[in-house]
């Protein structure tokens, strides 16, 4: 440092640069110096990092780098990581039945998860995410099962589906009454008529809607109308109705019959993700 | 250059046949010379001796032993749960406290223990003014700390000074490496122990030293370790008047009757130097030694008035008085003093200290009550916990039989040191039913019981039914009770039960 330079400014007591327009003379006040400081060190790692990760752009293909990382391999081999990790626990839901499971606290609580999730992914759409369901499509939450609710039973229907493309697909075909001419429609307001005096003591049936009933209909939802599951017939005397429940559309479901689908997913997922619904949709409340 | 009259060494003057040094300097941080844009002008305080400094040596001692020593103290919460006195579990989440164990559901203790620490400030701060900077801040005591290493290795304030200014030589190197070397030792060992307070203490100290400890430990040492070491050694002085809001804050808790480290210029002016001999009349106390201004590690001259820049340190009344010792004059020319004071000496009153003012009245009563509410509250603390929440998706279910379900997800806390048994019953509606897949064994009436091992949360499912004709609205009120099996512990909560619109 050689004093001869340096100019003090009066006022601030601090260098010139010795610059000067039009008579005013410019102040020397440097950046901070550890701002510099920290400027160099970052100039440094910059220079350093090129060389250790991913930088140049080539012609087709780009610069590896020393460690030839990415965040985008870091992020693949933790998922590989995780599904190594998570394969151990599906191959035992694969291989052992669903009632144990259900008894293995560990097991089922991973089941549970993992069907969650599954059941937002592919049942959501039409039984509603909280698997209420819709008009047409089960609340799966209630105690009423038009196949059996059992886990094999819920198993059966989720692998299979109902009147799906499976070959083991559960199916049955309620006739339509009105349209195939097998009742009249005087015979179908009978009908109804006793279908709601099962659950209705407001109501009184005839005779005849007895005896239609007991020749058309008992064979598949029983004599006392309470439903055969072998069939997937439903139980016409407690509170629950897939379908609407005034008496018009009764009329129009007899006349016309219903026939809804649910598709196979045996196949389409994975056996331990089709036990893990199961084992879900039997823990909503309903569960046999 | 300015800054050169400040930081001159301190000759003992020549003309003056009294032993008192005499420095011939300005404040580094004079009060009619501050100036926001500003380098930083170095301060080199002077080693002062006195009651003050002894008592801060204490202090030091006292608030290092407690922050190095808490996190190794062990307390028996019995088998299985740790031993350590104050730790706080992040990962587990909780606290503990000696005797206390608090959950995170729980954190209105800390809040209501921060309310007390800060209302405490306020009253000490309007009864002494800053005795929290000048005696127990981490900032000051490590700061104190690292300027008592540096006067160890590079002598005191004139060494220090000729030190700084010589040219690179060995011994200036040998000097630096050794007082950062013993910084970065400080500061490693004060970032190293909080997180003792964090983890078992013996197990991560053996961790740290075999290089096992996980990341966030050596990120944690790392950081506050590198905090201690910037703030106490480098940025010191910094930190107080240009960092700290509460500077800034305090003045509001201060008036008139609050103590602080008060210049008598009263008693000190007209002020000059004074030979031996020579009579006092006429002339303040003052004899312009500027011990005070040397040995203040602020760089502020307190002869200015009531500063923000000043901690209150009372270094210069240390200073001030070993000077009025030597020359046979009355001490406490500097001295904890309020403003009312030098009102009353005016009016030829006596000093007085005035502790209750209704400031302090006001402080005391809101420290009181809120210590009354926390132990009261801390007394009476459940040992049972329990959240209800309701299903949102669906609303209710309707079941075959015609009966509303709703279904809950509730969750019993039991924070005892022993396995408990909880009975969940449900009441408020007549038939009201209740079903769970997750009760461990059932009672006589066919209420479920659980059991919840100690200090462990445990969630489960219950379904409630309600039958069709007792449900008179869409939203019903009912109550489900948790009680201790064999115990006092009970929980009782209302909530809601919805059903179709009627």
């Amino acid at each position: 440092m050689s004093d001869l330079k340096k100019e003090i400014d009066d006022v601030s007591g601090v260098d010139t640069t010795g610059h000067e327009w039009d008579g005013i003379k410019e102040l020397n006040t440097p950046m901070p110096r550890w701002w510099v400081y920290t400027f160099i060190v970052t100039c440094i790692w910059a220079f350093i990092y090129q060389f250790l990760y991913p930088s140049w752009p080539l012609i087709t293909d780009y610069y590896e780098g020393y460690f030839a990382e990415t965040n985008r391999d870091r992020l693949n081999d933790e998922l590989d990581n995780v599904a190594q990790q998570r394969s151990v626990t599906l191959d035992k839901i694969r291989s052992m039945d669903l009632e144990t499971i259900r008894n293995d606290n560990a097991l089922n609580t991973f089941a549970l998860a993992g069907g969650k999730a599954a059941f937002g992914d592919n049942c959501a759409p039409c039984h509603g995410t909280g698997a209420a369901g819709f008009t047409g499509y089960p609340n799966l939450n209630d105690d009423d099962w038009l196949w059996g609710g059992t886990l094999e039973d819920i198993y059966t229907t989720i692998s299979f589906g109902i009147r799906s493309t499976h070959e083991e697909t559960r199916v049955n075909d309620m006739p339509a009454f009105l349209r195939d001419e097998l009742l009249t429609k005087s015979e179908i307001e009978d009908v109804v008529t006793y279908v709601q005096s099962l659950s209705d003591s407001t109501i009184t049936a005839t005779e005849s809607g007895r005896i239609l009933f007991a020749d058309n209909c008992a064979l598949c939802h029983g004599e006392d109308g309470k439903g055969l599951r072998e069939f997937g017939a439903p139980n016409l005397t407690d509170a629950i109705t897939l379908y609407v429940t005034d008496r018009d559309s009764m009329i129009d479901i007899v006349s016309n019959s219903r026939k809804g689908v649910m598709p196979t997913w045996s196949g389409r997922l994975d056996e331990a993700t089709i036990k893990s619904l199961a084992l879900y949709i039997h823990s909503l409340g309903g569960g046999e | 250059m300015a800054s050169d009259i400040k930081n001159a060494e301190t000759p003992v003057s020549e003309n003056d046949e009294q032993v008192v040094k005499r420095a011939d300097v300005e404040a580094v941080n004079k009060a009619e010379e501050r100036s926001l844009y500003a380098p930083r002008k170095k301060i080199f305080p002077q080693r002062a001796k006195g009651k003050f400094r002894t008592i801060k040596w204490f202090m030091m001692l006292f608030t290092l032993g407690i922050y190095y020593i808490t996190p190794w103290i062990r307390w028996d919460r019995g088998e299985g749960m740790p031993d350590q006195a104050v730790l706080i579990d992040i990962a587990g989440r909780r606290f503990y406290f000696f005797f206390i164990e608090i959950w995170p559901q729980e954190v209105y203790y800390v809040t209501g223990l921060m309310i007390m620490g800060g209302i405490a400030l306020f009253l000490v701060t309007s009864t002494a003014g800053r005795m929290w900077c000048g005696y127990s801040c981490p900032q000051t005591i490590w700061t104190d700390l690292f300027i008592a290493v540096e006067r160890f290795f590079e002598g005191d304030r004139n060494a220090r000074i000729r030190l700084d200014k010589s040219s690179w030589s060995l011994d200036k190197i040998t000097k630096r490496v050794l007082k950062h070397t013993v910084w970065i030792i400080i500061a490693l060992l004060t970032g190293g122990a909080w997180v003792f307070y964090f983890s078992d203490a013996p197990t991560l100290f053996n961790q740290l030293i075999h290089n096992q400890a996980s990341f966030d430990a050596y990120l944690w040492m790392g950081l506050l370790s590198t905090f201690t070491y910037v703030l106490g050694g480098i940025a010191r002085e910094q930190v107080c008047t240009y960092m700290c809001p509460w500077p800034r804050i305090q003045a509001v808790m201060m008036d008139e009757e609050t103590l602080a480290v008060m210049y008598r210029y009263d008693r000190g002016e007209p002020r000059g130097p004074h030979k031996k001999n020579e009579s006092w009349d006429g002339r303040g106390d003052c004899v312009q030694c500027r011990q005070c201004v040397v040995v203040c590690p602020m760089g502020i001259d307190i002869r200015d008035g009531l500063q923000l820049e000043c901690i209150q340190c009372s270094l210069c009344i240390d200073a001030c008085n070993s000077v009025m010792e030597k020359i046979g004059r009355p001490q406490g020319l500097i001295a904890y003093d309020s403003l009312k004071n030098f009102e009353r000496r005016e009016k030829g009153e006596e000093n007085r200290f005035r502790i209750v003012r209704p400031r302090t009245i006001i402080y005391s009563t809101i420290l009181v009550l809120v210590g009354a509410i926390m132990l009261y509250t801390l007394l009476n603390r459940s040992m049972i916990d329990v959240n209800i929440l309701r299903d949102r998706n669906p609303l209710f279910v309707q079941l075959a039989s015609g009966d509303i379900r709703n279904g809950y997800t509730i969750k019993i806390m039991n924070k005892t040191t022993a396995e408990q048994k909880y009975i969940v019953e449900v009441s408020g509606i007549n038939g009201i039913t209740l079903r769970t897949e997750d009760a461990d064994e059932f009672a006589a009436d066919g209420s479920p019981i659980i059991s919840v091992p100690r200090d462990k949360l445990r969630s489960l499912k219950l379904y409630v039914a309600i039958p069709r004709k007792e449900l008179n609205d869409d939203s019903v009120d009912i109550t489900i009770k948790v009680k201790q099996l064999g115990g006092d512990e009970e929980d009782v909560q209302t909530t809601t039960f919805k059903g179709p619109r009627t």
